[in-house]
């Protein structure tokens, strides 16, 4: 049988080579000033301190230069982590943590202006739909423009040159005339690409991207990932691609993180993880890819939906949809712990040896 | 840019025949003729009647009136009126200044504490704030003109006498009209406390002229305003890390006051109309009390052509709105 990444590596675009002096940040003992952002149990709640999290005790490492991707479906929780890292959820959003550390600040207490010196300098982010995306009154240039006075003291002339610049390292053709379009002048691909322009516009250590391609056509999609990646290599910046498209995690991750209802229950490195899932919701993930069922009558999926707010197991969150359900999985929730090639948050771990456990 | 305002300027002049025909209609449906008005309460001789009447060029045909007075237009002639014998368009010059001043006055009143009011509402959505000014704006909205502009004087002028009753400057000061509006004449004046006094009389009546405009303004806002604040591109601003009055006013407003705008043009028809009770109440000198005298004497041409004028200026303003609107907005610049 085809390795997994092979299958799902459709473009002729080969998989990066590991960042060099990148450990696993996976290892619970590993020593946090390494990393350039370094998150402990944190947790997103809305409507009061008792209400069930959005966000549940989630432990997360970056290192500078890495490309982790978030995965998981819809409502786990993958976009939610990274805005409560931004500071943008807003009341009655509650976010806790026992640290919420990026390059060395802590976030969860920091306030208003110094914030803003971090937020869209040295951590910047990029949305799903970038149609809407873009501020309609005001031309990209000033967009543009509006980072480089904020966080480089930018102006004038500088400032225009720069965003020019900006607009050719994203590869928008015509950089100069496009200054001053409006952004319903462009195209979704054109407007992302204005988007990653001012994400990048003040050098950030650390880029977001929360489904960058999601709202774009599948064409368009393989050239912002392209360029994604060509601009975390070049600018050495590390990156958390937050995505539901496995086959663009094969392609360009270090590290995965699996999110399910809000928990992170797999953390594994780029390709382990695809040719031996730990955890059985990656397993199913990884199934559910159509280019995997080749030759089958149904597309393998994972029966049932992400538990709600009402009706959360007692036991392990995925104890209603598992293939290998036990008792013992529906009477007490796993925690997320560390084995030789990342982490799992399961009692019966997949993949796993009793050697190499 | 050019072709959207040639397109809009093409679609006044159905509007521009239309004021003509209805107000040429309507003062002729209110019995009662000029010359009956201005015999009085003495019995009209009807040969005295029809005399008066052909002089006038009344006892034509209706339709025949009509193309006189459009032809008459055609020519620039606005006629005079029936009671002073004064050119309208003089006496309109004369008048239009106090109206526009008031106009101005109410228009600054109800558009910076509006926006105001409005933006800070839907920042603090829910809040003791917010229900306060939804409230005040719709009891502001339902209230009748010439009644709150009863009470304010009761309160104000009478009770506690902070302003005049009414006028627009006291009888003692003598002001050189020179541009018409009566806080700058006072001031190119050299008479002590008149630019005082004439602001104290201002105040009042710009407040209940201005009152309904306030309410649909700062409603408008904090709708709009809840809206814009919901859009992704206010997200991406504070991604970038900007200030929250930035984020608020430059990247919020801004979008949040294209319909708002829209609104504003639409109060100057509210403002004009409301203008003619204003000035009553206050006996304010402007064209409001100028036209509702005119009715009242059956004063045809100057009832015609000064609701006319009126009429022109509200298309003139929502002209400018469009135009402005255009300006404000890119996307419907782009659009022809």
């Amino acid at each position: 049988m085809n390795s997994p990444v092979a299958v799902l590596a459709h473009s002729h675009r080969a998989p990066p080579a590991p960042v060099p002096a990148v450990h696993d940040g996976t290892d619970a003992r590993q020593e946090p000033a390494m990393s350039l952002l370094s998150i402990k149990n944190l947790s997103v709640r809305f409507g009061g301190r008792d209400a069930v999290p959005v966000v549940d005790g989630l432990d997360l490492t970056v290192n500078a230069g890495e490309v982790l991707a978030i995965v998981g479906e819809s409502g786990s929780g993958k976009s939610v982590t990274m805005m409560a890292l931004m500071g943008l959820v807003e009341a009655p959003g509650i976010v806790t943590a026992d640290r919420l550390e990026f390059d060395g600040t802590d976030m969860l207490t920091l306030k208003g202006r110094q914030r803003r010196h971090i937020v869209g300098k040295d951590l910047a982010m990029i949305f799903q739909d970038p149609m809407t995306a873009l501020n309609p009154s005001f031309t990209i240039g000033y967009q543009i423009e509006e980072v480089l006075r904020q966080h480089l003291g930018l102006r004038g002339r500088a400032a225009r040159q720069r965003a020019q610049q900006l607009l050719e390292r994203v590869e928008i053709p015509g950089a100069a005339s496009r200054l001053d379009a409006y952004p319903h002048q462009l195209s979704g691909g054109m407007s992302q690409r204005v988007a990653i322009a001012m994400a990048i516009a003040a050098e950030p250590k650390l880029l977001i991207a929360d489904e960058p391609t999601t709202a774009l056509d599948v064409t368009i999609q393989a050239q912002i990932m392209d360029l994604l990646l060509d601009l975390q290599r070049d600018q050495g910046m590390g990156l958390v691609l937050i995505t539901h498209d496995l086959a663009v995690v094969a392609e360009t991750a270090n590290r995965v993180c699996v999110m399910y209802a809000g928990e992170a229950v797999e953390l594994g490195q780029v390709p382990r993880l695809f040719n031996a899932p730990t955890h059985p919701y990656t397993e199913a993930l990884l199934k559910a890819i159509p280019e995997h069922s080749q030759g089958a009558r149904r597309l393998s999926t994972l029966p049932g939906i992400v538990p709600g707010r009402y009706d959360r197991p007692q036991g392990c969150l995925l104890s209603p949809r598992c293939p290998y359900v036990t008792d013992h999985c529906r009477a007490q929730r796993p925690t997320l712990d560390p084995h030789p090639f990342g982490a799992v948050r399961c009692f019966y771990p997949l993949n796993l040896t009793e050697v190499t456990r | 840019m050019l072709s959207f305002i040639v397109r809009r300027f093409g679609l006044l002049i159905p509007t521009f025949f239309g004021v003509t025909l209805l107000t040429f209609a309507l003062i002729r449906l209110i019995p009662g003729d000029p010359v009956e008005v201005m015999m009085g309460e003495r019995r009209v001789d009807p040969q005295m009647h029809a005399a008066a009447m052909h002089r006038l060029g009344l006892d034509k045909p209706l339709p025949q009136q009509y193309l006189d007075y459009i032809g008459k237009l055609a020519k620039g002639d606005l006629g005079e009126s029936l009671r002073t014998r004064e050119s309208v368009w003089h006496e309109f010059l004369t008048l239009f200044p106090a109206t526009l001043e008031l106009a101005i006055a109410a228009l600054l009143f109800a558009g910076t504490l509006g926006l105001l009011a409005g933006v800070i509402a839907a920042l603090k959505r829910g809040s003791l704030f917010d229900h306060g000014v939804m409230g005040l704006s719709l009891a502001g909205y339902s209230m009748p003109i010439f009644w709150w502009g009863l009470i304010l004087i009761m309160f104000f002028s009478v009770s506690l006498g902070w302003t005049p009753v009414s006028g627009r400057i006291d009888l003692l000061y003598d002001v050189e009209p020179v541009t018409g509006f009566m806080l700058i004449d006072t001031l190119l004046g050299d008479e002590e406390g008149a630019f005082l006094d004439a602001l104290r009389h201002l105040i009042l009546p710009a407040i209940v002229l201005g009152t309904i405009p306030l309410a649909v303004i700062a409603r408008m806002t904090r709708s709009a305003m809840l809206e814009v604040l919901r859009e992704d591109y206010v997200r991406t601003a504070k991604a970038k890390g900007l200030s929250p009055s930035r984020v608020v006013f430059i990247h919020g407003l801004r979008n949040a006051l294209i319909p708002v705008l829209t609104v504003f043009g639409l109060q100057v028809g509210t403002l004009l109309a409301g203008a003619v009770l204003t000035e009553t109440i206050f006996s304010w000198p402007g064209i409001g009390k100028w036209l509702i005298e005119s009715i009242g004497a059956r004063d045809y041409p100057v009832v015609q052509n000064g609701i006319l004028l009126i009429a022109c200026l509200v298309i003139l303003v929502n002209f400018a709105v469009d135009v402005f609107y255009g300006l404000a907005n890119p996307r419907i610049r782009h659009q022809s």
